[in-house]
């Protein structure tokens, strides 16, 4: 039988390093395995029928990782000899989605899903997503995803009158709001100063400006409405998803336009039954890869006008609006898992678990996941607790 | 590779290795016709969608607005186009075409709709504008890719 709703039961996240060169991925898998299973008391199938895991969906990338069918590589760690296992290779906040379908669909009422990504080991993790772009075209050129960002970051500055000054703004909050996350990346703050001075890496993209490498690893369980119960009595339900794909060539679209993110946040509204989402999030989290995504992003979202980024900084909309209390993506997560991440922050924020950077009352959140450059897929993730009412 | 260890990871070892696959690319049917007028003609072709109006460069088979098939609908484009978008990329990394500091620039030819990513030389990165006209100048050795164009520069 098919639930009619599933809820996230349970994160862990390894610390964000520069690099966790000591510990192979099994390893990183396994450390935030352990404490879903601690957290909950959940086991793994040993005989069909016994309740416990046999469904695990798991988030790495074949050249993040240098070996292809990255997910075999970790099956022991995560559970998965003798079950089922299906890999997402694309921001981990996808698979959120993958397994919330599986258990809407009846497939299965319990998921764990691990995500994991070393951005240190790869030489620069530039040469990485240098192949995500075509042979032909494109690679020869030798884009990778933070120049792009940058063309990106040039005609939306234009387009919303976003100015150095207000990326710098978005920097210094962010790491000051990290300093409070004890598992970000980038935890010491920087004053204005410091990011107006940072070098230029691709104009108008500083240095401070690109989210620092990273490495991490993420687990949830997500069980279906029957099943919460035995597991937490603080469940998040995934109430929303929607996505959406850009054109591939960066030549054909308009950069600033927003039109996938608008796009995947209408299809996640419509699900989560959301109108107004300027007034009914308490809280969002959104994959800001380089400073100018956070205002361009809330735009997408419908927490800021649209073309209006650089007035809502100045208005304070970060604060008011709660945006990224976790340092978002700029505090540093590993690519693939950058909406992974933000999404665990709103699960921990619904829990009441985030300590002092704590958002009062938080019923309902916001998150966004972007899997290529310049936000070429959207996804956007709608969660809330108990407390919303529903 | 050298690691910050400490007592705790003294026999820790990093081995260096490398992911390196030979490979060819099949460049498709239109892709190849696109290859081989840059490469010998030096001539740069897009093709039409019907439907929409628009002109693709690098071409494609298929629009994929209307799933118009565009595969015999070439159209010739201009050697000269506007600058759209540019950044300096001011950080070195093997992948990249030139030393650092140097311009990418998306550059939409004269004839298309889309734009497509190049270097620019022979400006400096201060003096850059959107809107500037330039010229493609082709390579002198082949490389069947895009970098049969070695570079665009101003037109003076
Ligand atoms: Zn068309």
């Amino acid at each position: 039988m098919s639930a009619k709703r599933a809820a996230i039961c349970a994160v862990a996240q390894l610390p964000f390093e520069k690099a966790i060169w000591h510990k192979r991925i099994q390893e990183m898998c396994f450390d935030v395995v352990e404490p879903v299973l601690e957290q909950t008391g959940v086991k793994f199938c040993k005989k069909p029928g016994d309740g416990g895991i046999r469904s695990i969906v798991t988030v790495s990338d074949d050249v993040f990782d240098a070996r292809t069918i990255s997910n075999n590589a970790i099956q022991d760690a995560v559970g998965a000899h003798n079950r089922g296992e299906d890999k997402v290779a694309m921001d981990g906040i996808n698979a959120i989605a993958y397994a919330v379908s599986c258990i809407l669909s009846g497939h299965d009422d319990l998921i764990l899903l691990v995500g994991h990504c070393k951005e240190s080991q790869a030489e620069s993790r530039n040469m990485c997503t240098n192949l995500a772009f075509d042979p032909f075209y494109l690679r020869p050129l030798g884009l990778d995803f933070e120049t792009l960002n940058a063309l990106q970051a040039r005609d939306y500055m234009a387009k919303s009158g976003v100015t150095d000054e207000h990326l710098a703004k978005v920097v210094v909050r962010s790491r000051r709001n990290a300093a409070k996350n004890p598992v970000a990346n980038a935890r010491d703050e920087v004053t204005m100063e410091e990011v107006m001075n940072s070098p230029m890496a691709y104009d108008p993209l500083r240095e401070l400006h690109i989210y620092p490498q990273s490495d991490g690893a993420i687990a949830m369980l997500i069980a279906g409405e029957d099943r919460v119960k035995e597991f937490t009595g603080k469940p998040v339900w995934v109430s929303g998803f929607g996505n959406c794909m850009d054109s591939y060539f960066p030549g054909d679209k308009d950069l600033a336009s927003n039109f996938p993110l608008k796009k995947a946040a209408k299809l996640a509204y419509r699900m989560a039954g959301v109108t107004d989402p300027a007034k009914e999030f308490d809280f969002a989290e959104l994959n800001d890869a380089a400073a100018y995504q956070l205002p361009m992003w809330a735009e997408g979202v419908g927490l800021c006008a649209d073309g209006a980024g650089g007035e809502w900084i100045d208005g304070g909309g970060m604060e008011k609006m709660n945006v990224n209390p976790s340092g978002g993506m700029l505090a540093g997560n590993p690519i693939m898992l950058g909406g992974l991440a933000r999404a665990a922050e709103l699960v921990i924020q619904l829990r009441g678990d985030a300590g002092e950077r704590q958002v009062a009352g938080a019923r309902r959140g916001v998150a966004n996941g972007t899997t290529g450059a310049a936000g070429q897929l959207q996804s956007v993730l709608v969660l809330e607790n108990d407390r919303a009412g529903r | 590779m050298n690691q910050d260890k400490g007592e705790k990871y003294k026999d820790a070892y990093v081995v260096d290795g490398k992911l390196a696959l030979p490979y060819q690319y099949f460049a498709g049917t239109v892709g190849s016709k696109f290859l081989i007028a840059l490469r010998d003609k030096r001539e740069i072709l897009g093709v039409r969608c019907d439907t929409c109006g628009k002109v693709y460069v690098p071409p494609r088979q298929v629009c994929e607005k209307d799933f118009e098939d565009l595969g015999d609908k070439w159209v010739m484009l201009g050697n000269t186009g506007v600058v759209t978008n540019f950044t300096i990329v001011h950080k070195d990394d093997k992948h990249r075409p030139r030393k650092a500091p140097y311009i990418l620039a998306m550059i939409k030819l004269d004839g298309a709709d889309t734009a497509i990513p190049h270097v620019l030389e022979m400006v400096q990165p201060e003096n850059v504008e959107i809107g500037m006209e330039v010229k493609a100048v082709f390579s002198s050795e082949p490389t069947n890719t895009i970098l049969d164009i070695d570079h665009f520069e101003p037109v003076l």
